[in-house]
């Protein structure tokens, strides 16, 4: 057993160097948690394990993974055949935490597969890949290749009576996919359409079978959580919620990149450390902490910790711990108007506030950059931040779009008003 | 019973249905667009949106889906909560986003449920200043129309179209507000239940295409109730028309019938009522009846004469009766009761003929006789929906009987209501329940010789005929020890009977189907036998047995020899020197006999006279010819499969000699004889009906009489809105004309009138304010979906146990055929000929209609690709056809080649009752060879 590393996910991964083949894997201690789980723990303990490490999943819904697991009907009244999903479709923008893994060390995340679908019963299991992640999926293919060689995969796993298929998809690419129950439909060939629920998918998923969808990066902590144990994983993070994260920054940063940190590690150690502070001359505008889906948080808010907790007090949500940062010289309708572009044109079309709302704020907010914007147009803006809440719209992604809108228009007030009274984009040349 | 609160007031309910039905069932107005009583909910639209609370304190409560959310006992919510109405009234601003507004230029404005639904949301001022997205509209085929930049996104239509009716070529394509509904590419819309898609759309996307071409809005469209003339299953209709010109077909709710659904033949069939082949004056042949005159293909010139001179030459023939002369009428399963008793008393019992087929005559008796036995009840289409295992023997539904086959595509899925009832997920979720139930379907199987489009939902079981009665007395016997077994039956049929016979024992209301249509008595009678023994022991077991016309049950409790002793008789006068006079009621005799027969009779017949609607062959080679109305011109009777009798009430009153059929007959017996009862009204043929037929006396309860005032009212059958009636018939007067008078029934033909709750029979639209779409027919049920208020239209005539006026009923129970069929044995160079019905040309009447007339294709032999092999022929390949068995004169006829792969070996399909297609006795052997081209 090696010693438990501060950093284990990110242990293995060389910034520019390729990964590791799977006896280096082997070497640095892989495939041990497979080991340990199929030689010496039932399918129960292992998900025992998981709920005490107090893992919360990473894809930004923070989801306790251990409860969400429990939920799969097991013993001989279930359906035998359960599915093992792991969500890569990373399609949220400006995050990249997902790719670093699967570039980095795409064996970690085979194992997490292995050890979770011991966890659940199931034997099959997909990786539901962003269509763009062509690095990604190379070198998934390869390590899945060698673990199939190796006996980790396949019929009976180290002799084990535990069995495994592994499935690799390429999305066909709509941010909807990324929705668990959006994904298992695209997954089997239909329109990528949310489901109602319930049912769950943990009692009907995939193909009607009950399966269960986790990120990329939850499910490379399990191996870990195995090897080390609940309490380890737990005594990781610096808060309430155990492990370490992958945190990375883009936007008008020093050094963007993406680091494993303790959990709860605080908004200015991550801001003004790791990614260097702000570029030369420039001051922090605003943030968004977990991907576009996010509010806004400032300046004042620097001191918050990088938890699913903190940042949800602090009006935010910590979604997937990738900062998108704006200086102040940054036209934040413009930002938002990007976002809001994004957000529609990946609407699924399925619910009415959100295919016919999206598209309405992103004209506004598209008139109002261009200078054509009127007075009544922020009260427009406005109501689509109150109605396309939670609960209103069929699925989360309109909730989503609305959170930095939301947030923007309350901080950048100003800007909005300027804008449409001096009709033009103070940030652009004057005309 | 739950009770739920809506805005502070106590409502109950039942828990298990959501709350936007239950808001609706108490005529709350609630908007909604995806939801539809017959599709369930998907959460789409967000239109229903309510608040709810989560008890007496909560002021502040949050918004929900109401047809999202279960009605549980205590729910608290409220509809004009000022954040649920601003939600509805901005659902609607965003779906009028990219809606182009063009109401006045839109077919569905006036009927349009978007309008409905927007004007009940508030929302009134536009503030989106965009552009709108266009989309480009596709070709559809001749039923519907495509206007895609209204469409509002609401998901029905695919809905219905795929999930509900088992379309393939209609989908959604496309993401976000650029999603677009309609085929892969421009082409006609290939099932047979496109026409619906008016009716579900809530908006101008899909629109009637033939109405298109004849436009009027919906409130200057006169309306009676009506029953559908195009196949035996009696859907109900709203005729619809302006100027005394038909212009189009709708649904008309009956709740154990065709609910919401139309099929296309149903919805585009009436056409033929304005064919310019239509008869609109008494024609004599040309010459002074002399039958030597005609053309050389042995019709007449026929030419206009006047009224008086037409009665007073029918009354002429009429009387030759007394000097010795044979009078013969020959009556039709597409005329109403009426028109056919009439006919019956005046030519007396005993010279009345069905009009049909030999074969069709045996099959009537027996499906009559075995209504009569009622092993089992007889299903309804709301019940055959409602079967959780079916069988269906030889009938092939989606062509002969569509709406049936509707119907069991979604009794199909009470598997899955099942299962989905285990993860505490209500039927009514939609979405969900098709999630869960993917892969479970309850048993549907059917046998029958080819494929036939339900089978993509059942186990299909392919078998010669002679192969499907032995599979299903194998079932029988499975069932009921004391039935035969059946011998050398081969192991896998054996082993699937015992499936079947497991299935429907499992099964809590299992269905056994069988029709006319097979061409097999024995199959009618297993399929009974099977329903009696599941009924004995202690299933809810249902049988229906399908029939070809409209009215052929009717024909058959009204009795009469087939067509052929008829023609027979006729043919032989001439030359025992009693020449015949020859009544043909609505009737052309060429679709029922083979030519030699029907020129043989119509040649030795002293007279031939023609009551019909529509000039066809034997209309041609008659002496004398009255117009005859169709469906939309008159009132009368029809009694469907089930034994239902139900009235259709005139829509048309034209100004020319049509009238009904019983009007020309009664009034020649009048002339005849001064003493004969003189029947001014409808109510008065039913009086003389059931009088003389105490059996059928439950047609006088098929609908009120003329008599009926409500309120001291006749009905008013024109719109409250209808525009302009002082001005339509300006051109030629500046006075309001008066209404016609009807005797027939108790309407005012005009806007004045009563309007308001009545019975079911005789409602002649459904309209209410505020509800100006289909839709309105909301609150007209006593819940949403379910009966109407006014009870079901039309009365059961067939009494289990009763008699048949035609004839007594066997005293002997039920029997399965006396001798054991053989199993089937091809032959050498031989085929057998079974008939292949077309859903679009196999009907006479619809076949006219030019847009069904689009959709016909020609006549073909279908043949497994094997048996086409060996006769050296390809797809398309003409094939020469020479009957042998039953021996058949006349020369071979030729078509081509259709390659069935699912048919069965040694049997060929051959195309019925398409347009000009010779009648061929079937199922008949034949020898096929490849024809030179």
């Amino acid at each position: 057993m090696p010693p438990a590393p501060e950093r284990p996910l990110t242990r293995n991964i060389r910034p520019g160097a390729p990964p590791l083949d799977l006896a280096g894997y082997e070497r640095a201690g892989g495939y041990q948690a497979v080991r340990k789980a199929l030689r010496d723990l039932s399918p129960h303990e292992v998900m025992q394990e998981v709920s005490d490490s107090t893992l919360r999943g990473r894809g930004g819904a923070g989801f306790p993974t251990g409860k969400k697991w429990s939920f799969v009907p097991q013993g001989a009244q279930a359906p035998p055949q359960k599915y093992l999903v792991v969500n890569a479709d990373e399609m949220e923008p400006g995050t990249f935490k997902d790719r670093l893994l699967l570039e980095g060390d795409p064996h970690q995340m085979i194992e997490g597969v292995i050890v979770s679908a011991y966890a659940i019963g199931a034997q099959t299991a997909y990786i539901f890949l962003r269509g763009e992640y062509l690095l990604a999926a190379e070198r998934l293919g390869r390590a899945a290749q060698e673990a199939q060689a190796h006996g980790y995969l396949g019929e009976h796993i180290l002799g084990s009576s535990f069995s495994l298929t592994l499935h690799l998809h390429s999305s066909a690419g709509r941010y909807m996919c990324g929705e668990e129950t959006a994904l298992l439909t695209a997954l089997e060939g239909r329109r990528a359409l949310p489901r109602a629920k319930p049912p769950f998918p943990q009692v009907a998923g995939a193909w009607g079978r009950p399966s269960v969808v986790n990120n990329v990066e939850t499910l490379c902590n399990v191996p870990h959580i195995i090897n080390h144990g609940a309490a380890w994983f737990r005594g990781l993070a610096r808060g309430r919620d155990g492990g370490t994260k992958i945190y990375g920054a883009s936007g008008h940063v020093q050094r963007p990149g993406a680091w494993e940190l303790p959990m709860g590690t605080p908004l200015r150690e991550l801001l003004e450390e790791h990614a260097g502070g702000m570029r030369a001359g420039r001051a922090l505008r605003a943030l968004l902490p977990g991907g576009a889906s996010t509010s806004f948080l400032t300046a004042e808010h620097l001191d918050v910790a990088m938890d699913f907790t903190s940042v949800e007090m602090a009006g935010s949500r910590l979604g997937t711990g990738t900062l998108i940062v704006a200086d102040d010289q940054t036209c934040p309708v413009a930002l938002l108007r990007n976002l809001e572009h994004f957000f529609a044109q990946e609407s699924c079309g399925w619910c009415t506030p959100c295919r016919d709302g999206l598209p309405w704020t992103e004209r506004l907010l598209e008139a109002i950059e261009d200078g054509e914007g009127e007075e009544r147009d922020l009260e427009i803006l406005a109501m689509h931040t109150r109605l396309l809440g939670p609960g209103k719209t069929f699925c989360a992604h309109a909730p989503g779009a609305m959170a930095p809108l939301e947030s923007g228009l309350k901080l950048f007030r100003a800007d909005f008003e300027r804008h449409i009274r001096e009709r033009h984009c103070p940030w652009k040349a004057a005309h | 019973m739950a009770t739920i609160h809506v805005d502070g007031t106590a409502y109950p309910v039942d828990p298990g249905d959501h709350l936007l039905h239950a808001c609706l069932s108490h005529g709350l107005d609630l908007p909604y667009f995806c939801w539809h009583p017959a599709l369930g909910s998907v959460g789409a639209c967000r239109q229903c949106a309510v608040t709810q609370f989560h008890d007496e304190h909560d002021t502040h409560g949050r918004l929900v889906m109401a047809c999202m959310t279960a009605a549980t006992d205590g729910t608290r919510i409220s509809i004009a909560d000022p954040q649920a109405v601003e939600f509805r009234a901005s659902v609607i601003e965003w779906l009028m986003t990219n809606h182009p507004h063009d109401c006045p230029v839109c077919e569905e404005g006036g009927e349009c449920h978007l309008q409905d639904m927007t004007l009940m949301s508030g929302h009134v001022y536009r503030r989106y200043r965009f552009r709108k997205r266009t989309h480009r509209n596709q070709y559809l085929g001749p039923f519907v129309k495509h206007e895609m930049n209204r469409c509002i996104a609401c998901y029905r239509c695919v809905r219905f179209y795929r999930e509900y009716a088992g379309g393939r070529d209609l989908d959604v394509f496309g993401a976000h507000n650029h999603v677009y509904f309609g085929r892969q590419a421009d082409g006609v819309l290939e099932s047979e239940f496109s026409g619906n898609l008016v009716e579900v759309c809530p908006t101008g996307v899909f629109t009637d295409k033939t109405l298109s071409a004849v436009y009027t809005r919906k409130w200057d469209l006169h309306s009676a109730p009506s029953v559908c003339v195009h196949c035996g299953l009696g859907c109900n209709t709203f005729p619809n028309a302006r100027y005394g010109e038909l212009r189009r077909v709708i649904n008309r709710y009956h709740h154990e019938l065709n609910g919401y659904f139309l099929c296309d033949r149903g919805r585009y069939g009436h056409a033929f009522v304005s064919q310019p082949s239509r008869i609109r004056g008494p024609l004599q042949a040309h010459g002074d009846g002399d039958r030597g005159n005609g053309n050389s293909d042995g019709s007449s010139d026929l030419r206009p004469i006047d009224r008086s001179h037409a009665l007073e030459q029918l009354t002429a023939m009429l009387r030759e009766r007394g000097a010795g002369g044979v009078l013969i009428g020959i009556g039709s399963p597409r005329a109403s009761l009426e028109a056919n008793f009439a006919l019956r008393a005046l030519v007396g019992p005993e010279h009345f003929s069905q009009g049909i087929a030999d074969a069709e005559h045996r099959l009537l008796a027996a499906v009559l006789e075995l209504l009569q036995r009622a092993p089992a009840p007889v299903a309804t289409l709301r019940e055959a929906e409602a079967a959780d295992a079916a069988l269906v023997l030889g009938e092939n539904l989606p062509d002969t009987a569509p709406r049936l086959a509707l119907a069991l595509r979604q009794m199909v899925r009470h598997a899955s209501f099942a299962l989905a009832a285990h993860e505490q997920v209500p039927a009514w979720q939609d979405a969900a329940v098709r999630d869960l139930g993917r892969d479970t379907r309850s048993p549907l199987f059917i046998a029958s010789p080819d494929a036939t489009r339900l089978d993509d939902v059942a186990t299909p079981l392919r078998a010669a005929p002679p192969d499907i009665v032995r599979l299903s007395l194998a079932v029988l016997h499975a069932l009921d020890a004391a039935a035969p077994a059946v011998p050398d039956l081969p192991e896998d049929q054996q082993a699937l009977a015992g499936r079947i016979a497991q299935a429907l024992q499992r099964a809590q209301r299992p269905l056994i189907i069988a029709g006319t249509g097979a061409g097999s008595e024995a199959l009618l009678r297993t399929a009974a036998a099977i329903a009696g023994a599941l009924v004995r022991s202690g299933r809810a077991a249902r049988m229906l047995l399908t029939v070809p016309e409209c009215n052929s049950l009717g024909l058959a409790l009204l009795g009469g020899a087939p067509l052929s002793a008829a023609l027979a008789a006729a043919a032989a006068g001439a030359s025992a020197g009693q020449a015949a006079t020859l009544l043909v009621l609505e009737n052309d005799l060429y679709r029922r006999a083979d030519r030699a027969s029907v020129d043989a009779a119509l040649q030795g017949a002293r007279h031939v006279v023609v009551l019909d609607h529509t000039l066809h062959a034997t209309a041609r080679r008659a002496q004398l010819v009255l117009p005859a109305a169709t469906f939309a011109e008159s009132s009368g009777t029809l009694i469907n499969c089930e034994g239902r009798a139900q009235r259709f009430f005139q829509l048309l009153f034209p100004q020319d000699e049509v009238a009904a059929s019983w009007r020309w007959l009664n009034e020649a017996a009048c002339a005849c004889d001064p003493t004969a009862a003189r029947w001014d009204g409808l109510d008065q043929v039913i009086a003389a009906l059931t009088a003389e037929l105490p059996a059928l006396s439950a047609v006088r309860a098929a609908a009120p009489g003329a008599q009926l005032r409500v309120d001291g009212s006749r009905i008013a059958s024109a719109p409250h809105r209808e525009s302009g009636r002082t001005a339509m018939y300006a051109d030629r007067t500046v006075h309001e004309p008066p209404p016609p008078a009807n005797a027939d029934a108790p309407y005012t033909g005009s806007m004045e009138g009563y309007y308001g709750p009545m019975p079911a029979a005789l409602y002649p639209f459904f309209w209410t304010p505020a509800w100006n779409s289909e839709q309105g027919l909301n609150k007209f049920q006593q819940e949403v979906g379910g009966p109407l208020r006014g009870g079901p239209a039309g009365a059961h005539v067939i009494q289990a146990g009763g008699e048949s006026p035609g004839g007594a009923a066997p005293a002997v129970p039920a029997a399965v055929p006396a001798a054991m069929p053989a199993a089937f044995a091809p032959r050498a160079g031989a085929w057998l000929l079974i008939p292949q019905h077309r859903v679009f040309g196999s009907d006479e009447l619809s076949a006219r209609a030019p847009a069904v007339a689009e959709r016909i294709t020609a006549p073909t032999l279908g043949l497994n690709p094997e048996d086409a092999a060996l006769l050296g022929v390809g797809d398309g390949d003409p094939v020469e056809i020479a009957i042998e068995e039953p021996p058949r004169p006349g020369p071979p006829h030729r078509l081509a080649a259709e390659l069935r792969p699912a048919l069965a070996r040694g049997v060929a399909a051959l195309s019925v009752g398409l347009p000009d297609q010779p009648w061929v006795s079937l199922p008949a052997w034949a020898r096929l060879t490849r024809a030179r081209a």
